[in-house]
């Protein structure tokens, strides 16, 4: 085991671990079995924004290496593989076969166990559900036992979303959904604030199997969340020129451009401001039926590699929340602020969910999320605090994927099944050895040192504590 | 832990009721931070003048610590960890100027001024690094002094025993490198606080808040480093550090 330090796609927070790779559940067992004071925790490519897949003192269980597919059912698409198998892997593998993944995040360069341990959505959420909605069984190594879980088991809900607490995700089936090429088709529309983005999401979102909007953050005034919807379905064969119908299901997307690391951000407000300007223009008002490659509509970003560099040795973070669809008033004041304090966010997606899943700690839940990139400036902390206000109040919640910054106490405000999460946790995991930075900065697994307990030992130790 | 902006959840402040400590803690509470634990010999006064005037932090303990009670460093870092979890920050503050009188202070002064303000806190630094470094991150803050840069007449005691402080955080950064840890040693000039009430002000006087804003700035950062508040300090000490001894007497004169 070497010591290595370990940040999240934001460069921050930095903690150092000890590696420990693992592909077979055998692997993960005795990983399981060393687990020292600090405990492990499971890491596939390190896409979590903050501090979700790295454990201070402790083993990173790292699954990608030697990770493949190991069974394929061609009648039914489910793919077999282990878990450190990436999105980007899988989708090499089964789109010249005809089928794709079920669920992708903006990225393809996650691994399946960290989709499942963070129970991704794409764009096609109000269409298909989390990416726990096409798992058909999972091989989950936990402390207690290992076992393949199947969906109707309470620690498989435990685990879709469960941030890779409840053990180490060794193998996955995985249900995969057959399309006749590797194109969407695109309707861009542009909407000049956000009721008319709002409305136009409400009305059309349920004619396309994706959906998503970019806003401008920077956009104030009348045009104050002006943004561009783009919606999409996989292109059925008959829609592609004769060209591209010759290789419909040709898929080998390249990395264009690689960014150093840089000493400091070079997304200042100006430039993000006259980026923001260009990208509102060059969509079109209107456009139906554009042919888009698959990397083009998912993963513009994944084109730049090293893209986090942009924000210079300080890192950034992504803030994502949900409110319910009847929240509108709690996102318009969320956008207004973040206009208002200038936060320079050259990302800004805003996407309606459909109905939540059964799982207790997953993220999305119907209604209107909102993910913006920051940098991490000390002086956004405290507006992000009052974002996280305005959220709770909505019976709202962040995702915990992106999150290296929340305040423990609104926890479980914002997951209200929370103590049902840890009470199957902690069957799975009795000893706690399963642990990361994100469960001991939350308290997540309720197993770390909490307010509540200090509380407790600091009467016992120091008398006549000053407490206010 | 940490989060992405460098804000800890959990503090220790050896010498807790230092000034440059209460406003270190004040900056940080506002930043979120949600425990703090501050060391120090008279934790009675210390609760007392809490009671009076408290800190905004939900959770506030205080423990007794004496720097001079050198065979219990290590237990009370131990005991540290055990009851609050990890401890994402220690600020080392503790030290006392004390009373010089040139070659006729008592060798006892001597003897104290350096266990209070270089051997006691270097025997609990290396614990808390031992401690942090096996946590896998932390960063230590240590309030040094310029008088440990070029020790004169009146504070020569003081700026020994800084000095050797100063040198110790350093050599201690250097066995952190790679662990997680970060250190940063702060060497302010003459400040305003309760330490130097009374004392004739030296040039490149600074406040407590000063001193506050340059530890809250060195925290954001992911590398040890060593900061001069005010930071122009630095550029004059490459000169004054160099000055023969004769011309460096003048122009410190008899403070």
């Amino acid at each position: 085991m070497n010591a290595s330090a370990f940040t999240g796609w934001g460069g921050t927070p930095r903690s150092v671990g000890h590696a420990a790779p693992f592909t077979t559940s055998a692997d993960a067992n005795a990983v399981l079995t060393a687990a020292g004071p600090r405990g492990v925790i499971g890491r596939g490519l390190g896409r979590s924004y903050g501090d979700a897949a790295q454990n201070a003192g402790g083993a990173v269980a790292e699954s990608t290496q030697g990770a493949s597919i190991l069974d394929w059912q061609p009648e039914t698409g489910s793919v077999a593989l282990h878990a450190g198998v990436t999105i980007d892997q899988l989708m090499r593998w089964a789109l010249p076969r005809g089928f794709f993944v079920p669920v992708i995040p903006g990225t393809r360069h996650v691994t399946i166990g960290g989709a499942i341990a963070a129970d991704i959505h794409g764009k096609n959420h109000h269409h298909d559900g989390t990416f726990g909605r096409h798992v058909e069984s999972m091989v989950l190594c936990a402390p207690s036992a290992t076992q393949r879980l199947t969906p109707s088991m309470a620690l498989f809900g435990a685990t879709t979303g469960g941030m890779g607490l409840t053990g180490l995700i060794a193998e996955a089936t995985v249900r995969l959904h057959p399309v006749e090429t590797a194109y969407v088709t695109v309707d861009t529309e542009r909407a000049p604030d956000l009721d008319a983005l709002l409305r136009n999401m409400t009305d059309h979102d349920d004619d396309y199997r994706y959906s998503v909007a970019w806003v401008d953050l920077l956009a104030s005034g009348r045009s104050l969340g002006r943004g561009v919807l783009t919606s999409g379905d996989h292109a059925p064969r008959d829609a592609l020129t004769p060209r591209l119908r010759r290789r419909a299901l040709h898929f080998a997307p390249s990395v264009r451009a690689g960014v150093p690391v840089l000493p400091m951000s070079v997304l200042a407000p100006p430039v993000i401001a006259a980026f923001n300007e260009f990208w509102y223009r060059k969509a079109p008002a209107h456009r139906r039926g554009e042919v888009q490659s698959i990397t083009e509509f998912f993963h513009p970003l994944d084109q730049l590699a090293g893209w986090n560099h942009l924000y210079g040795r300080r890192g950034f973070l992504q803030y994502q929340f949900v409110v319910p669809n009847d929240e509108t008033a709690c996102l318009e004041k969320i956008v207004e602020r973040l206009a208002g304090t200038g936060a320079p966010s050259f990302l800004a997606v805003l996407k309606r969910f459909g109905p939540a899943n059964d799982a207790p700690l997953s993220f999305p839940i119907a209604g209107w999320t909102l993910t913006v990139d920051v940098p991490a400036h000390p002086e956004l902390a405290s507006v992000l605090r009052q974002l996280d206000h305005l959220v709770t109040d909505a019976g709202g919640r962040v995702y915990l994927a992106k999150d290296s910054r929340l305040d423990p106490s609104v926890l479980p405000t914002m997951y209200p099944r929370l103590d049902e999460w840890r009470l199957l946790r902690n069957e799975a995991d009795p000893d706690g050895i399963m642990t990361s930075d994100l469960d001991r900065r939350l308290n997540l697994s309720g197993r770390h040192c909490d307010a509540h307990s200090t509380r407790a030992t600091a009467t016992r130790t120091a008398p006549g504590t000053a407490a206010p | 832990m940490n989060d992405a902006f460098g804000n800890p959840q959990t503090v220790l402040v050896l010498g807790g009721n230092s000034d440059i400590a209460r406003a270190i803690i004040d900056r940080l509470a506002a930043r979120g931070v949600q425990r703090v634990i501050l060391a120090t010999p008279d934790a009675d006064g210390l609760r007392a003048r809490l009671a009076a005037d408290p800190l905004p932090i939900d959770h506030v303990v205080v423990e007794k610590w004496d720097a001079r009670d050198a065979d219990h460093h290590e237990q009370f870092i131990d005991d540290m960890a055990k009851v609050h979890g990890d401890v994402d920050v220690v600020i080392c503050a503790v030290g006392t100027l004390g009373h010089h009188s040139g070659i006729t202070t008592p060798s006892s002064t001597v003897d104290d001024s350096i266990r209070v303000n270089f051997s006691g806190p270097a025997a609990t630094l290396v614990a808390v690094a031992r401690r942090l470094v096996e946590q896998g991150h932390g960063k230590i803050v240590v309030l040094s002094s310029v008088a440990g840069e070029r020790p004169r007449r009146s504070n020569f005691v003081y700026g020994s025993a800084k000095a050797g402080l100063d040198a110790f955080a350093q050599g201690l950064t250097d066995a952190v490198v790679g662990s997680g840890v970060t250190i940063h040693v702060i060497r302010p000039g003459f400040v305003r606080s309760k330490m130097t009430e009374g004392l004739p002000e030296a040039p490149f006087t600074t406040d407590v808040g000063v001193v506050a804003d340059a530890v809250i700035d060195a925290l954001a950062s992911d590398r040890s480093s060593t900061r001069w508040v005010p930071a122009r300090l630095r550029v004059m000490f490459i000169g004054v550090r160099h000055l023969p001894r004769p011309v460096w007497r003048r122009i410190a004169g008899d403070r």
